[in-house]
């Protein structure tokens, strides 16, 4: 389709961009490394002892503990509220409407410091103690826009024919849902399930406001990479949560069967 | 309408008999639907973000160092008279632009590589290179471009190389680069989304009548995935239009982030925080209308 | 369109009902919204220790509260846990406008206490943050360095407020001016190096950055413009702020990066970005180990700290916290610190901790690098940090300007 000479302008572009992209991870990994406790550049000792030290750093296991429990919590509240709110924006038409779904992208568009001050006001107003759940309480608010986003998008790519037929041939709501939509937004379900938690697992704005004295990984680092001893831990750490996402994101290539072949099913639908 | 159940045994009886009801009483469904989602957003998120906006109109008493709860705009009127406010803002504004513009000229490239030209199996590989960097945790990444902009770091050494000098650590160059870099992901995958979509039936078509590459491009693709750029431009535009962490970091001067976040701590003056994120919430707001009319809330 | 318009129109009416039933806490004021009146009374004051609850959160300097993992040998939290019980999680702050936020959430319920400077202690104190003491409860009271004395004490206002004791004496120190003795020759003897417009050493110096540090302008400004009238840095009208501003202005050109995250100005003394600037003695140790550095208190004088351990009016954990403060005013804790960090202990009786730990460079304990340990002169020498507000506190009334005031002059000196 494209000219040879653009194929490689574009490849060589895209080559750039993925450098880009990877330096800073590189850099993350060597120091990680690094032996010396100052942070200068270039490295030139090289050893392996922060990782046992992080291993055995309660406060990290703590935090991590926490991530995970948190970042499941928010994600299952966004999926069930999140999907909901789609579902009811996709197929009914109720008064504030419009409002509501101009409600749901305020999240994301509105800066993460005022949504902080907000929740953190409204924590101290109605004396609710700091804990695990405050910090769910602000991931859901984003973690819900971001399903609802991703459910959305899918049904109104889903024709509405197909549950006119399904009805037409028989089948009860409860079947509709479960034989002809599930498997239509599924993968939209689980791509919104694995955006909404790496956003939990990575968020520090609002939850800087919202814990209290509670730690997670992205408050760990916060408190920690200002500390010149203790960056080299925090260097073992990121390197640690890369890593470990590779596992989600396996079995979401699985599960999906590839978002790739996904959409291109539906574009494809779209031709007939 | 009967429903006429093909399944034997009565399994499923209990939900049929609520989807039944359900559905024979759409404002009862509606209410279950949405009553939960509508709940939370309103209670949480919506009443705490209309106390603090209704704060913007409080003021800071400086003899008592107090906030009074009275009706004015005395807020309003310091951010419109000093001029520090505008150049915050503009700057602010500027940089957001310049980054959503960097960030959409670095993903087009990779996107239309993975889209269009790469096989299937390097495509699933090219989009999981792409997600990965997003789970090194934020402040690390911004640490390290830190690290690599340093005097005497990668960026400095590496011009040294080639023979000049440029230092542009605590400059806004370097805020630039750190923007561009942390949301290049939230860019590239709508991007991706909306050049995966384009139907192989319109390029051949386009080329039938005689269209050749930039042509297509520009009259077919182009048009097609505009609501897809609109969109990945959203995130890189907001999340800088309201980050206080990198400019402090990164960078030496204020942004509207660290104006608002400055306000709030000994100075105690969340009523001229909370007037100041005005602006960021009219300047998105103005901003999703004009992508909502680009269709972009359609290829997020 | 119009079903948008009425759902603002339900979101605007959702707002002025909030308003309207908004009883008080101005969104994010905490404590702050009761109104004081004349005198503040203490919201709470203990005057007897417990049994310990086994667990104790603060907030604190870093340097402040170290537990060996840094450096196995400086250690005073592990052997007050083993001792009293109560396991210690600390939270960092870099400026006093963190620490003042922190201690606000939750109502004062999240964290027990903070190590806090002046011009944090006056805001928590008038915002019924934090609880007044006996001090009899501290058999180390005493030996408080006499300027900073409950009774009679010269400079004890930010933390003695109408005769109630807020919190216990810990560190005090000097914001000096620290140099690279290889590229700032001669040694300065004033801070104009940092100041006027025709500095050698301009892109390359450093200030501390939060509105703060405008009292190190009008403080440079009381010997060198005397005509403003400048005898407080702190207490200053309009005129004198605005004349502040504009020598900060000046700064501005030549500062390469301001610093809060002490790191930043280590790294930058390190990297050569940075040559001279006001610095704290904690900076001082850590950049010595890589690049010659020296300090040095200029003629102008030096703005310092002095830090108060304060208790939340409502900490989860009192007593724990009251054996913290107990425990930090002993000399061997403070003469520990005082050799880690650099600052120099309110209790007296720790200069000799000190002297002894230094062994043969224990004359340094006498000058500005451990804070002129036990000097009550140089302690009172010190513009302490505390928080500018309306009232001068002198003869001219009320016409000073509010803390917030500064925080958008700073804006305005560090956004345009």
């Amino acid at each position: 389709m494209e000219s040879k000479l653009v194929r490689w302008l574009i490849r060589i572009a895209s080559g750039f961009t993925l450098l880009f992209l990877y330096i800073p991870i590189f850099i993350v990994v060597i120091y990680a490394f690094n032996n010396s406790i100052g942070q200068k550049w270039p490295i030139t000792d090289f050893t392996t002892k922060w990782f046992g030290v992080t291993w055995h750093n309660d406060l990290v296991r703590s935090a991590l503990t926490n991530s995970l429990y948190v970042g499941a919590l928010a994600t299952l509240i966004a999926l069930v509220l999140g999907s909901a709110a789609a579902f009811a924006v996709h197929r009914f038409s109720f008064f504030g409407r419009g409002a509501i779904s101009f409600a749901l992208v305020l999240p994301i568009a509105l800066p993460g410091i005022v949504t902080a001050i907000a929740l953190n006001s409204a924590i101290n107003t109605f004396q609710i103690p700091f804990s695990l759940y405050t910090i769910v309480i602000g991931h859901a608010t984003f973690c819900i826009v971001v399903v609802y986003n991703n459910v959305i998008a899918r049904l109104r790519r889903t024709p509405t024919s197909l549950v006119e037929a399904s009805m037409d041939l028989g089948a009860d709501g409860w079947q509709t849902f479960r034989y002809v939509t599930w498997p239509a937004i599924r993968t939209a379900i689980i791509a919104g399930a694995l955006l909404a938690f790496a956003l939990s697992f990575d968020e520090i704005v609002v939850t800087n406001f919202t814990s209290g004295t509670e730690l997670t990984i992205p408050k760990f680092i916060f408190n920690n990479v200002r500390q010149p001893r203790n960056r080299p831990i925090v260097n073992v750490v990121a390197l640690a949560v890369v890593l470990l996402s590779l596992i989600p994101v396996y079995f979401a290539q699985r599960l999906t069967g590839g978002a790739a072949e996904v959409r291109s099913g539906a574009a494809a639908q779209r031709q007939i | 309408m009967a429903s006429v159940s093909t399944r034997a045994g009565d399994t499923g009886g209990t939900i049929r008999r609520i989807s039944a009801l359900l559905f024979r009483h759409p404002r009862l469904k509606l209410g279950v639907v949405l009553g939960a989602p509508l709940l939370w957003f309103t209670v949480v998120y919506l009443g705490a973000l209309a106390v603090l906006f209704v704060s913007a109109f409080w003021r800071l008493d400086v003899f008592t160092s107090e906030v009074v709860h009275q009706w004015g705009f005395s807020n309003f009127e310091t951010l419109l008279r000093e001029p520090v406010y505008r150049i915050i803002a503009l700057r602010t504004i500027g940089i957001a632009a310049a980054v959503t513009l960097t960030d959409i000229a670095l993903s087009f490239p990779l996107a239309y590589f993975a889209a269009r030209i790469a096989t299937p199996r390097v495509r699933k590989a090219l989009l999981l290179m792409v997600v990965i960097p997003l789970w090194a945790n934020y402040l690390v990444r911004i640490f390290a471009w830190k690290l690599i902009l340093s005097p005497g770091g990668l960026f400095d050494s590496a011009a040294n190389l080639v023979g000049f000098s440029l230092q542009i650590a605590n400059s806004n160059w370097a805020i630039w680069i750190t923007f561009v870099y942390l949301w290049l992901p939230f860019t590239l995958l709508p991007i991706y989304g909306a050049l995966e979509r384009v139907p192989s039936s319109y390029l051949e078509a386009s080329s039938d009548l005689g269209g050749r590459g930039w042509m297509t491009f520009r009259r077919v693709v182009f048009p097609l995935i505009l609501p897809g750029i609109v969109a990945g431009s959203i995130f890189s535009f907001s999340l800088t239009l309201g980050d206080y962490i990198a400019p402090d970091l990164v960078g030496n001067t204020q942004f509207i982030g660290t104006v608002i976040y400055q306000s709030t701590g000994v100075a105690n003056n969340v009523p001229f925080g909370a007037a100041y994120a005005f602006v960021p919430l009219i300047v998105m707001a103005v901003y999703l209308v004009i992508a909502k009319r680009m269709g972009a809330f359609d290829a997020l | 369109m119009s079903k948008l318009r009425r759902g603002l129109a339900v979101f605007g009416v959702l707002a002025v009902v909030a308003a309207a039933c908004n009883n008080g806490n101005g969104g994010g004021g905490g404590g702050s919204g009761t109104s004081g009146g004349g005198g503040i009374e203490p919201v709470k004051t203990f005057d007897s220790i417990g049994a310990t609850e086994g667990e104790l959160n603060l907030i604190a300097w870093n340097g402040y509260t170290e537990d060996g993992s840094v450096s196995e040998a400086y250690d005073w939290v592990t052997p007050f846990e083993d001792k009293t019980g109560c396991q210690v999680t600390v939270k960092y702050a870099d400026t006093s406008d963190e620490m003042v936020t922190l201690m606000r959430q939750g109502g004062g319920t999240v964290y027990d206490g903070v190590s806090a400077s002046g011009d944090a202690t006056n805001r928590l104190i008038a915002g019924h943050d934090v609880a007044a003491v006996d001090p009899s409860l501290f058999p180390d009271f005493p030996n408080v360095i006499a300027p900073l004395q409950p009774e009679g004490g010269t400079n004890n206002a930010h933390y003695v407020v109408n005769g109630s004791v807020y919190g216990v004496p810990y560190m005090y120190g000097p914001n000096f001016l620290m140099y690279n003795t290889d590229v700032v020759k001669p040694a300065p003897t004033s801070w104009d190096v940092t100041f006027e417009a025709d500095s050698p050493y301009k892109g390359k110096v450093t200030a501390y950055g939060t509105a703060i540090f405008i009292a190190d302008a009008a403080m440079y400004l009381k010997t060198h413009n005397p005509d403003l009238g400048i005898t407080d840095p702190y207490e200053l009208t309009q005129e004198q702020l605005d004349a502040a501003t504009e020598l900060l202005k000046t700064q501005n050109t030549l500062i390469g990066k301001y610093w809060t995250l002490y790191t930043d100005e280590i790294d930058g003394f390190v990297n050569g970005s940075m040559v001279v600037g006001t610095a704290w003695p904690i900076n001082l140790s850590y950049a010595e180990a890589d690049v010659p550095v020296d300090s040095v208190i200029p003629s102008e004088g030096a703005t310092g700290w002095a830090d108060t351990w304060m208790i939340s009016a409502n900490a989860p954990h009192p007593n724990c916290m009251l054996e913290w403060m107990k425990w930090t005013m002993t000399p061997d804790v403070q003469g520990l610190v005082a050799v880690w960090y650099g600052a120099a202990g309110s209790n007296v009786k720790s200069c000799d901790v000190v002297r002894a730990a230094l062994g043969k460079d224990a004359d340094l304990v006498d000058t500005v690098r451990y804070g002129n340990c036990g000097n009550a002169d140089f302690l009172n020498s010190l513009y302490l940090w505390k928080t500018p507000s309306a009232d001068c506190g002198d003869s001219r009334g009320s016409v000073c300007m509010d803390y917030s005031v500064w925080q958008q002059k700073w804006t305005e000196i560090t956004g345009s």
